[in-house]
Order: C-alpha cells, then structure tokens, then sequence
C-alpha cells in the first residue's frame, strides 16, 4: 500500500480550477516535491492530503488515499485522527503559526493530547523531547517561551517538533522555507533530511524553489496551471527535463555558480557615499542599522548589495535615494551634479497607488518637474510604457488589472521618467516567480546598457544578485564585510561569512547538493 | 513591567489634570455673565456682585484654577455669609444652591451609580461575550441568524427606550416586580439586587450588543488566522479551537473596547438614573445642569472623568498583561 | 467539523478591471439587509424633507394646541379611542396639549436626522484635520495631538454634552447647538482612526515613490493619503449617525437638547411614560420611529463597511456570503 495515493484530484474554488486531474504516488518513506510557481495549485493539493478543504465550499473531485485512509469518505472523527496522528503539516510562515498566546510547549503538548491519551505532565515531556530533538538549545526551558520569544529559524524547527509529537508517517512541507535566511534554510533542509533518514517517515514538499526540491527529495513533480507537467526521479527532471516549461522553468533559475557575461567598462563616479551610519530609536531601544558604510557607484555597472535580513541592507538602498537621512556620513553625487536618484521597490503591490491609473503614477516625477502640456505627458509616459514592454494603451488602467511582473514594469518606467543617473532596486524580482525574475532581470539590463544607467541592486538572493552585478558587496550587521568585482567574491569569498553564505545555497543538481550537505555536516562536527 | 507601569499611572495623572483644565475653562470661561448666570434670573445686582465676589471673578483665570486645584489637595475655607465652613481635601467647591460641599454630595450618591454601573458591567460581559463566542460558533446556521438580529436590535435600541419599555412592561403591565427603588447594598443586600435588576438589564442590553458585535467579529478574525489552521491541521477538536484559541485572541479587543465604552456606559447610566428615579450622580447632575450649579457639575464631570480614565488605565494595564508583546514592543 | 482557510493562490492574470467606486456599488447592492436600510433611510430623510408638505396634507401643525380634543377632567387624556386618531389627526393628539402627534413626529424626523448629520460632519471634519496632522506632523505635534485625543476620548460624551448645554445661553439656537456641541465633543475616536489608518498608508512605498518624485507633503496627503483613508472615514461616518441620533434623543430626553416647542423624538419620550396606558401610541410613535431610524442607520453602515472592506464581510456577513464574495 502506498503512504499516498491521489488520483485524477480535482479541486474547484468558484469557477476556479485550481487543480486538474492530477494523480500520484508516495510510497512508504519516499520523498516527493511538488514544484510550480504561483497559481499552479501545488499548496491546493497539500491541503487536499489533510481534507483541509472540507467544509470551505471547495469542490474536490477525484480520491486522495493517505495512510490507507479515504480522505473524501472518511468521517470526521477519521479526519482528525489523521490529522497530526498519520500526516503532519508543516507551514510556510512560523511566527503565524503558532498561538501567540501560548507556550510553544503547551501546543505542542495540547497537539500531542489529541492523538495520545495521557497525562499533561507526559505530554509537556514529549513536548519536550521532541523539541530537543529538532535541535533547540536548552530545550525544557525554552518550552515555556512564547512564539515571538524565539528566531525565526527556531519557530521553524519548533513547528517540525509540533509534526514529530505524534510520530507521523509522512511529513507535509509547504515552503517550509520560504520565509528564512538562505544559512537557516540550509539548516532546516538539513534537520527534515536528518529526521527522514532516522526516523523513515515519507515527506512531501511543496515549493517554487526548484534548489529546496533537489537538496531534499528523491522524486520531483512538476506542476503548472493545476496539472502535472512531468514527474520522475529528481536526478532525471531536473538534469535532463523532457518537458519545455520544465526547461524553462530551469534556464530561469539564477545559477549563484554561473559567471555574468562581460560588459561594458563602467564609466565615472555618479554616486560616492562614505561613512554612512543610520541609528533607529533612542535610549536603550536604539540600534544601528547601516554602520559605516561607504562605496562608490560608477555610470553604466551594478553595484549588488546581497545581505540577510537585518543586515542593513534596505536602510542603505533607502538612504542612498534619500527616503532616509544618514545619521552620519554623506552621499556625494559625482562630478558635482545633483544625482538623481530613483527607486524602484519590493513589493508590486503597495509601490503602485492602487486609486490612481498607472499612467498617472509614471507621470509624477513630469509633472513634480513643473511640465504642464498634457500631450507631452501622454506622449513621453506612453513611451516609457513601451520601452518597459508594456503598451502605451495601459495608460489609463488601474494597478490591479495588471500582474506582478508587469506592475514591476511600471515601477521601472515611473523611476526611468524622472531621468535618473542612478537606480536602486530593492528586492525587484523577491516578489515575483522564477520566469517572471528572469524577464524583469533582463529588462533592467537592457535598459542599463541603452542609458548607461548605474544601479544599486539590493537583494538577498545570492544567485540572482550574481546574474547582475559588476561589483558585488556582502553586508551583515550593518556593516560591509566583503566587496569586490563579483566573480572574485563569489568564486573566491575571503571573509568567513561570505563563505558561509555560499555554502547555504542550494544547488540544482542532486549530487552536488548531497555533497555539500556531507560538507555543511562536517564542518558543524568540527 | 515596572516601568509601563508607572508611565501609564503618570499618563493617567496628565490627562486628569488636562481634562480638569479643560473643564475648568469651558465652564467659567461660558459666554455670558458667570455671576449671573450662577446666581439666577431673579438676582439682584448687589447679589451677582457678592457671587462675582466668591466666585473671584477678578482674579485672572489662571489664579483662580490654581485656587480650584489648591482646594482639592489641601482643601479650603469658604465663607457662606454668616459663618466660615471648612472644606476638606479634595475640595470641589461648595453647591451654590445647598450651600453642601460638592465632595459631600458626590460621596453621597456615589454608591448608587457604582452599584448600577458595576452590576451592569458584570452583566453586559457576560451577556455580550458569551452571545458572541456563541454567534462565531455557529456561524452561517439559523441560531446565528436569531442571534445576530437580537444584538443588532440591541444596538439599536437606546437605553432610555430600553428602560421605558422595560419599566411599562414588567413593573407597570405584568407588574412582576415593583417600580425600582434603591435599597442600600449593606442594609438588604437581597432587596438591592431585586430592585436594581431592571435599570442593570436596561444599561446592560445595548452594551451587551455591542461587546456581542465586537467579540463576534474579532473570534472570526482570529479564527481565519494561520495558527487557527494549524490546529485544524493538527486534528485539534472545534471546541477547543474556538474556547481556547479563538477566544484568547479576541480577549484583548474586548477589553480595549470595554474602556472605550466605559464613557458611554456612565451616559447610559446617567439616563438609566434618571428614568428609574434612582438618587445616584446621574440624576444629581441633570439636576445641577438644569438649575445650572456650577461647582456641582464641574465637580462631578471631573469625578466621572476620574473614573473613565481609572477604567482606561486599569484596561491598558490588563490589556498588556493579555498581550505581552505590548510590554515588550 | 473543518473550517479551515485553504489560501487559494492567486491566479497570475489579473482580474479584469472595475473601478473602486463601481466595486463598492456591486458590493453593496449585493447586500439584501443593506439595500432595505438603505431604502428605509431614504424614506426617512424624504419624510424629513417633505415635513411641511406632508403636514399641509393632512391639514395640521405641530405646534397648534388643541384643548377640546383632550379630556382635562381626566387630567388631560385625549378623547377618543386610541389617542385621538381620527381623519383630521392619523395618529391621534398629544395628551393634555392636544398638539397633533403626526406632525410632531415627522417634525422630529427633522430635528433628528439633521442634528445627528450636521454633528457627524463636524466629527469627521475635525478628526481627519487632527488625525492627518498628527500622522503627518513632526514627532511633537503628534505627540501633542495625540494627547489631546486621548483627553477628548476620555471625556465621556454624554457629560460634556449634557453639561454644556446648559451653560450656553438660551438665545443661541438650540438645533444647531446641539450638533456642535456632540460634533465638538465626538471627534475624539475618528482622528484616533484617521491617525492610524495615514501611519500605515505613509509606509506604503507608493507614498516613498512620489515623495521621490519630488512631490511636497501637501500634494502626497492629498493624492496618495486622502483617497486610501476614505474607506474607513466613510464606514466609520456611516456608524457615526445612528449614534448621533441617539446622543441627540437621549439629551432632548433630559431636557437639556432640542428645546420645546420645536419638537423632538427624544422630548416626546420623557413625557410619554406616564401616558402609556391612556395613549400608548404616544409612547411607541417616538421609540418606535428612533429605533427604526437608528436600525436602518447601523443596518446600512455594516453594509457599507462590508462594501468597503471585503476582508471584513467574511467576518460580519451572516453564513453564505463568502462563496458570493469569491466569484465577485
């Protein structure tokens, strides 16, 4: 019998059909991912193992088998004991997926009481044991502490610990990393390998990463639209794919090991920043955020800023535009001109005003500038909109009517308007899949080598910050630990951090992947 | 914990003090002639001079809240024509149409508002919170419905209509109970309840309502919360989901809001005093208001606003021990 | 037993444009309770309207005394059954005055959708200038602003009203007074909101995008401030006059708000108890038109937040209504 068995599932929210007779199976102890972009319908299919749809007004067609229970015909006392006893979830975002109320302890004790029948004390105990087991330090008394209280990386292994109480015979994944630094996404792809190999239980995983898919599980299903595209040994799809999206879907994947293309020799200094240092709060609560930062940025190259979060990095790109001042230190426009920075920013979905047309937003910086004469306007946003590869018909539609690749694209042409000689972006692509990255990556390129524009390109995205970036520098704590041209950093990093960094990345390739794994093994025994 | 503490009892102390400013202004800086409109209409002009006079009506107006503020720390002495009364901290003056002292006369009706605010407390929680733990739990079935049109009659209801239409019905048509009187809680501790029951119910249902509405909607919020799916996912039973999780989450608002609310309550309670006759601050105060005594009213605005931001501060307090993470933010 | 959320992930196409506005109207027509209030409201406000019209018709004013319809031997109970109700009074006289009760109540229909209307628009008005100014202001003026807020917030309205009523000289109109003393009073909870709503809007990188468009803070509050904090000044309005309506009737009802002889739902009530038997019509007209007044209000004022505010429907919405919002 096999751990899972989906077969021709169909799930309809509405008039949506977000997953379309798709069939699998997991056997005992395997390991399964399931990989696609957005919309694909890959977290749909998680739910439908735990029968989470039940009662949602989802349709669900088709059957889905786990541990030899019916999930559709089973009652819902059945359900629940599957639930956590059989199958255990494990999601995406940790900090909102505890009680922030409780004990991260007593939830996993109250959890663990629903499934066993034995006493509070025995159950805070396997609470215990458990989150021991997932490698928190200090275990008994850390048990007591609240969510919030802990890491992020911590919550994570907490919430594993919540889906080993029971001893479940298959773990469910959903982004278990998405929300994590690369180095603590390395260690928690680590501890699920780990326990997989002790404890024998099968996993599913769900993600857009293919790099979490190939450091994790032996077979990988590709899913696009709601249907599976290609499925086999994870070795196979992702080394010689047999499918075109799936070739896509690779060629777009950023390579942290594949050198950028030369390109044009960087010009003069258009932007100098030196000592640049950016305290938050005051008193006891005061930090620093950017601590003595200073660099250079010359017309016609990237400068990649790649850091973790709260390594300064977004305070940097926010003073370096002007939304924020230094404490201390200055920004110096080159040659004396006034800079004329932009920005372009995060998140595709709170940079555009959604109350106003999109042609409108992209006008501001004309209009701040004094220009008045209405058909200039329409004429030089309309080829803003083109050069972005948008169409200048797109003038009067509002935010919402667009994706996040294209409202990405606006952004570009609302910071292209004001004639900038310098462009920060800000995690332009984090927000966005995998194809979509790839095109708005290119675009900034081209554009870039027309206008000889030079861009500050702030990320955490090691392979994508090495796709673009002349010079590269590496943050953390605020302050600037390693910089140079980027292959020098990337292929030969000299600051142990940077090293670390690195090593963290997932591979694409399985072999290299289980090689570095050996080696991350080592060098924590050391 | 020490430290919020201390700034939230600071806190409290400023704004007493600015409200006192506040009030002190509006009511002695009134259009119109001060002295006579505190004398009244049948005053003769050697009279309004004489309260002009007590009054300090040429003293700049800082001096004479500096003097208003004197009194209620260290009290003070008051000529009444014939004889010197002392009034001893806090001293809000003397009521120009008794010649009591305002402290004197609050103390005195103290209880009745207590017993009627407090008891209609204890009533609206129970009622409101438990209506909606039970209108979230059964969401989308005929129950709920039943329930979310009685709160929203609630709501809509106001309280001296609620009251008049109780009194009609249960004391004047079935005459279940008599017509309320208050009895003193130590004198017949049995006969206080019986007679405060309906002005409770009356104060209590539209408030009720409301926390009903409130409690309703933030267990719903709670409940599409990420960690509410999680316990689902963990085979965690409803009861539990909704009694244990659902309802820590929404904890907090509904004290926030108690707060909030407290202030509209002690206007309820104003009405409800004065429909049911009852001899509590309430009805002193329409009484002053109407033969327009102004050291009663301002004394007793300054004691309402007293325990409004008593119940504010108390709700932050409890609010940040619901919340921890408020302390530590 | 399950009512988990299962996050449907969005589509990648977007969906085809509506405007906000064209949104909202979809919204609230889909809403079967709301759009009855909403037509209940319209009703009221044209009988508040049409007052004088409506009073020629039926050949009354409120003012006018009419002793021999009441029986002042029996201490002034109207003659005939039920009150009085007759052809020339439909809904029958007021005791001991005889004043036609039909024109008093659409009268009051007047003063209680105008006052409570009029102190809104104070409320609203001063609280988004205080609000806006506080979120927008340096860190001493919000702090001051602030301050001030919670100072007005504790001031328990009800209080400040019903004592400054009565301070202020008779000859100032009562009406009029009445609205701006709960207008002046009621601000304190809006620009609390209003507050909150711009702080978290003037984190929105839109905002960050024109300021670096060079745009001043005048033009940002106006363009990407005002219209993102609407939403929530329009429900939080909406919920605002029903309260209104009921502050105005419980001062009238002490005595200190609208003033006789204009006449008023609130001042109907407080001498109506005594009457509930011999004219209990004069007793249930006023309850009965303040409690409806004040249900379609509060009844449409959900509909609107539900309109506003998708996110909030599944929460207030009875039962289906989410399976309704998904195809929307």
């Amino acid at each position: 019998m096999s751990l899972v068995d989906v077969s021709d599932l169909t799930v309809e929210f509405g008039s949506l059909r977000a997953v379309d007779g798709l069939s699998f199976r997991l056997e005992q102890g395997g390991a399964l991912a399931l990989v696609g972009e957005s919309g694909s319908g890959k977290s749909t299919v998680a739910s439908a193992l735990l029968g989470l749809h039940r009662g949602t007004g989802a349709r669900v067609g088709g059957s889905v088998e786990v541990a030899g229970i019916d999930v559709e015909e089973a009652s819902d006392e059945e359900l629940r004991r599957l639930r956590g006893g059989k199958a255990a979830m494990v999601f995406q975002d940790p900090l909102s997926s505890f009680d922030p109320y409780y004990a991260i302890g007593d939830q996993i004790a109250e959890v663990y009481r629903v499934h066993a029948r034995v006493s509070r004390r025995a159950a805070r105990a396997r609470a215990v044991e458990v989150l021991e087991r997932v490698g928190i330090p200090d275990a008994p008394r850390r048990s007591r502490s609240r969510p919030h209280e802990f890491s992020g990386g911590m919550r994570q292994r907490a919430l594993i610990a919540m889906a080993l109480a029971c001893t479940p015979d298959l773990l469910i994944a959903d982004e278990p990393t998405t929300a994590l630094d690369v180095t603590v996404q390395a260690q928690i792809l680590d501890l699920l390998h780990t326990l997989r190999e002790e404890t024998g239980m099968g996993l599913l995983l769900v993600t857009h990463d293919v790099g979490v898919a190939a450091e994790s599980v032996d077979e990988v299903l590709v899913m696009r639209h709601g249907r599976a595209v290609e499925h086999g040994p994870v070795g196979t799809v992702l080394g010689t794919p047999g499918e075109t999206y799936t070739r896509e879907l690779l060629a777009a994947v950023p390579r942290v090991d594949a050198r950028r293309a030369a390109t044009g020799e960087a010009g003069e200094v258009v932007l100098e920043a030196t000592g640049l240092r950016r305290e938050f709060g005051r008193g006891k609560k005061a930090f620093t955020a950017v601590d003595g930062v200073s660099l250079t940025i010359r017309r016609g190259e990237t400068l990649g800023v790649v850091g973790e979060s709260g390594s300064g990095k977004t305070t940097l790109g926010r003073m370096l535009v002007g939304l924020l001042e230094p404490t201390a230190g200055e920004i110096k426009p080159g040659g004396g001109v006034r800079p004329d920075v932009q920005m372009v920013f995060q998140d595709p979905v709170s940079s555009l005003n959604p109350r106003r047309s999109v042609g409108e937003s992209i006008a501001d910086p004309l209009r701040a500038r004094g220009e008045r004469d209405e058909t200039r306007i329409r004429g030089r946003v309309t080829e803003l909109l083109e050069r972005v590869g948008l169409e200048g018909a797109h003038y009067d539609r509002y935010p919402h009517e667009f994706s996040g690749g294209q409202r990405q694209r606006v952004g570009i042409a609302r910071a292209l308007a004001a004639d900038p000689r310098v462009i920060v972006c800000d995690e332009p692509v984090s927000a966005l899949d995998v194809t979509t990255q790839a095109q708005v990556v290119a675009l900034l390129g081209e554009l870039q080598r027309e206008l000889g524009l030079a861009l500050v390109f702030v990320a955490h995205d090691l392979a994508v910050v090495r796709q673009v970036s002349d010079r590269v520098a590496v943050m953390r704590r605020g302050r600037i630990v390693e910089s140079g041209p980027a292959d020098e950093v990337y292929d030969h990093p000299q600051d142990p951090y940077t090293q670390q960094l690195l090593a963290a990345v997932p591979a694409l390739d399985p072999e290299v992947a289980a090689r570095r794994r050996a080696a991350r093994r080592e060098l924590a025994a050391a | 914990m020490t430290g919020f503490l201390l700034r939230r009892v600071l806190g409290a102390v400023v704004t007493l003090l600015a409200i006192s400013v506040i009030v002190y202004v509006v009511f002695y800086v009134t259009p119109g002639n001060v002295a006579q409109i505190t004398c009244g209409p049948r005053c003769s002009p050697e009279q309004v001079d004489q309260v002009a006079q007590q009054l300090r009506l040429d003293d700049p107006l800082y001096v004479r809240y500096w003097h208003f503020l004197e009194g209620l720390v260290a009290g003070q002495d008051y000529s009444t024509g014939t004889s010197v009364e002392h009034c001893s901290a806090p001293c809000l003056g003397l009521s120009y149409q008794s010649d009591q002292q305002v402290t004197q006369l609050i103390l005195n009706k103290l209880p009745v508002s207590l017993s009627l605010v407090f008891g209609a407390m204890v009533l609206w929680l129970i009622l409101g919170v438990g209506t909606g733990v039970l209108s979230a739990w059964r969401r989308g079935r005929l129950s709920e419905r039943l329930l979310t049109g009685v709160t929203l009659a609630g709501v809509a209801t106001p309280v001296f209509v609620i009251g008049l239409v109780l009194m009609i019905v249960v004391c004047g048509q079935l005459q279940l109970l008599p017509f309320p009187q208050y009895v003193n809680l130590t004198d017949d501790p049995e006969q206080w309840a019986w007679n405060l029951l309906l002005p409770w119910l009356s104060l209590a249902l539209i408030e009720a309502a409301a926390f009903a509405r409130l409690t309703r909607a933030s267990m719903l919020e709670t409940l599409a919360d990420d960690h509410i799916r999680t316990f689902r996912a963990y085979g965690v039973g409803e009861r539990s989901v909704i009694g244990r999780h659902a309802l820590r989450g929404a904890l907090a608002p509904v004290i926030a809001l108690n707060a909030n609310n407290f202030g509209s309550a002690v206007g309820g309670a104003v009405l409800t005093e004065t429909l049911f006759g009852l001899p509590g601050i309430g009805q002193e105060l329409v009484h002053a208001v109407n033969v327009v005594d102004l050291p009663v009213v301002v004394g007793m605005v300054l004691v309402i606003g007293f325990f409004v931001v008593l119940a504010n501060a108390v709700a932050d307090v409890l609010y940040a021990v619901a919340d921890r993470r408020v302390v530590l933010a | 037993m399950s009512e988990a959320l299962v996050a449907v992930e969005t589509p990648g196409a977007a969906v085809p444009g509506v405007s906000g506005a064209g949104q909202f109207w979809r919204r609230l027509r889909a809403q079967r309770a709301a759009m009855v209030a909403a037509g209940v409201v319209a009703l009221l406000v044209l009988v508040a309207l049409a007052a004088p019209l409506l009073t020629a018709l039926e050949g009354q004013d409120p003012n006018t005394y009419h002793s021999s319809l009441v029986d002042s031997a029996r201490g002034g109970v109207p003659i005939g059954s039920l009150g009085g109700i007759s052809g020339d009074h439909w809904l029958g006289v007021e005791p001991q005055t005889g004043r036609d009760l039909f024109a008093r109540l659409v009268y009051g229909a007047r003063v209680s959708l105008g006052v409570a209307l009029a102190a809104t628009i104070v409320q609203v008005l001063i609280g988004v200038v205080v609000g806006v100014s506080a979120a927008l202001g340096s860190r001493w003026v919000d702090q001051l602003l602030s301050r001030f807020t919670d100072v007005i917030v504790a001031l328990p309205l009800m209080i400040m009203s019903l004592a400054l009523l009565a301070i202020v000289p008779s000859s100032f109109p009562r009406p009029v007074l009445v609205a701006l003393v709960i207008g002046l009073i009621g601000w304190g909870t809006i620009a609390k909101i209003v507050r909150a709503q711009t702080l978290t809007l003037k984190q929105l990188d839109h905002v960050a995008a024109a300021r670096l468009s060079g745009w001043g803070t005048w033009r940002i509050a106006r363009r990407e401030l005002l219209p993102g904090i609407a939403a929530p000044i329009i429900t939080y309005a909406a919920l605002l006059v029903p309260s209104n309506i009921s502050a105005e009737a419980a001062l009238s009802f002490l005595g200190v708000g609208v003033k006789p002889p204009t006449p008023s739902w609130g001042q109907m009530l407080t001498a109506a108890d005594v009457w509930y038997q011999a004219a209990p019509q004069y007793l249930l007209l006023p309850a009965g038109a303040l409690f409806l007044t004040v249900l379609a209000l509060t009844v449409l004022g959900d509909g609107v937040r539900t309109a506003l505010d998708p996110r909030a429907a599944s929460r207030l919405r009875v039962g289906t209504g989410r399976k309704r919002e998904a195809k929307a």
